[in-house]
């Protein structure tokens, strides 16, 4: 599997950490209620097919990156660098 | 079908012409009491219990491939209680002896081979988790030996014990640990509970589950509809997708998990021996090929294959553990999907939907778990109660923060365990 990484290319899985769905990524209001919390913290849709999740490009620049991918055939489709995204 | 001596002597003679069909093939009926979703290891044995412990008649497996054809045929076999936290620890001491007693109780050869296993470890710090880690071992009621360098010499004389990155300085022995066939304990379990009336449906996959109210209904397959008083999510890699037929988003992400075999050897390997800090196993088959795994490849995947950096990385722990295997020629590797937790551990429980029930969640670690996971969703499908030993399994665990069962102590988040 490689990743192409905006900024450094198309890289070898092995530069990178895999942190996990990119619903990361939408963090609720600090005063949201424990099951708004539970739901971001825990549960996923864990789709067969399509996802996008979170890769941080630890062996090269250090960007974290959201990955489109098919979980079923292990394509990567699309690379965008998180920085755009709310955090 | 039973299975005799007498049996296997005159089949032997007369060219084992008389064997016939382990179970029945049977179209699926209108309704039944129970469905169980998922013929693995651990619907067949929730079924197989349900019919013989609680006298329930009316049940359904529904498979959407053949029997065998999920986890429960690709694991690489390894049976062990030698779990720490409380919640597994009395779990795993529950199904390892339902193991001690399965071949008899379902007159079946399920190869069940109490080798042992062999957790290395390789400072001082690890020895005193090891010690810590027996203990609770013994007061669980179960065995624990620590090993001493020495003694672990005589018994695996062909480890490099002065390797420079992880030296050897023992390993924590369960005598009472081991191996079993996986198909079989699979084909066991499906023909003890057709002979109990269980209807084993292959070929039939749920694609819907009806609920109105708050009750179930049954469920939408496709073979068509089948109503049924209450419902059993058993489907380990594939428990979202079921699990969203009835609405339901669990705190659970789909892994793949590699193994590998050689070409059969001699006998060389005696023990289950596990390179934790390699993220390495291995131990040999019957048939003499040596079966040995690692770690997840570490990303969301329904994929039952995995990549190569893994299978780098796992022969590199192998050939630094144990110089001798570099000669053997490997022969298959495969993958299958692990429906993995925030902490690493199970969930057997109700749902919020009336008749629903899940059992999910088994990690890389569920082979070991299929007599006792069948046994406890077998009884709290029957009594709506908890099993005296699954109750630390809760679903609501990761909202309510109590009952956490982290036993790598990593923390309760996805991605790390
Ligand atoms: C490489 C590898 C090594 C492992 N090693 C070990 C080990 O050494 N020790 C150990 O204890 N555990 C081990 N495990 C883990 C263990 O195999 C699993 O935790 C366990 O088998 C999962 O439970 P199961 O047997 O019920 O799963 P499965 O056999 O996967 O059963 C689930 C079934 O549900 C069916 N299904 C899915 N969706 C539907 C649907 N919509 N309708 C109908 N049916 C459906 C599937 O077809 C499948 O047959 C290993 C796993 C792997 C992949
Ligand atoms: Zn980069």
């Amino acid at each position: 599997m490689r990743i192409e990484c905006p900024l450094c290319g198309s890289r070898d899985r092995r530069e990178f950490y895999y942190s996990g769905h990119a619903s990361a990524l939408e963090r609720p209001d600090p005063d949201s209620s424990a099951e708004v919390w539970d739901d971001y913290l825990h549960n996923r849709d864990n789709p067969a097919g399509l996802t996008e999740d979170l890769w941080h490009h630890e062996m090269g620049c250090s960007a974290w990156l959201v990955v489109q991918r098919d979980t079923v055939s292990h394509a990567v489709l699309a690379v965008r660098l998180a920085k755009g995204d709310q955090l | 079908m039973r299975f005799s001596a007498l049996k296997i002597l005159t089949e032997g003679l007369t060219g084992n012409r008389g064997w016939g069909a382990h179970w029945r093939d049977p179209e699926p009926a209108e309704e039944y009491d129970i469905i169980i979703i998922g013929g693995g290891g651990h619907g067949l044995s929730t079924a197989y219990y349900l019919a013989k412990e609680y006298g329930l008649k009316k049940i359904a497996v529904l498979e959407k491939g053949h029997i065998g054809s999920g986890n429960i045929g690709r694991n690489t076999t390894i049976i062990r209680a030698n779990y720490f936290l409380p919640g597994n620890s009395e779990f795993y001491s529950h199904s390892l002896k339902l193991w001690e007693g399965l071949e008899t109780d379902l007159n079946y050869n399920v190869m069940h081979s109490q080798r042992g296993q062999i957790g290395l470890f390789h400072s001082d710090g690890q020895r005193d988790a090891a010690i810590r880690r027996a203990n609770s071992v013994r007061n669980q009621g179960d065995d624990a030996e620590l090993l001493s360098v020495d003694q672990l010499r005589k018994m695996l004389p062909y480890l490099d014990y002065d390797q420079g990155r992880f030296p050897i300085y023992g390993g924590l022995l369960q005598r009472r640990a081991g191996t079993a066939r996986h198909d079989a304990v699979a084909w066991g379990y499906a023909r003890g509970a057709d002979q109990r009336g269980v209807d084993l449906i292959q070929n039939c996959e749920v694609i819907g589950i009806d609920v109105r109210g708050g009750v179930v209904q049954g469920v939408q397959t496709s073979r068509g509809a089948i109503r049924a008083k209450k419902v059993g999510i058993v489907v380990a890699g594939r428990s979202s997708q079921v699990a969203a037929m009835a609405g339901m988003r669990l705190p659970i992400e789909s892994h793949v998990l590699q193994a590998f075999v050689t070409e059969g050897l001699k006998p060389c390997i005696n023990h289950v021996i596990s390179f934790g800090m390699g993220h390495f196993y291995i131990s040999q088959s019957d048939k003499g090929g040596l079966v040995f795994g690692g770690d997840l490849d570490m990303y969301a995947s329904y994929a039952a294959r995995g990549n190569l950096p893994m299978v780098e990385h796992v022969a590199e722990a192998g050939m630094t553990l144990m110089p001798m295997i570099g000669k053997a020629r490997m022969l298959r590797s495969w993958g299958g999907i692990m429906d993995m937790t925030p902490d690493g551990s199970p969930i057997i429980d109700k749902t919020h939907i009336e008749g629903l029930y899940l059992n999910a969640g088994w990690c890389y670690g569920g082979f070991k778990a299929v007599p006792a996971s069948g046994n406890c969703f077998a009884h709290l499908m029957a009594t709506d109660t908890a099993h005296a030993s699954a109750q630390g399994f809760r679903l609501d665990r990761f909202r309510t923060g109590r009952g956490l069962m982290d036993e790598e102590g990593t923390g309760a988040q996805h991605n790390l365990h």
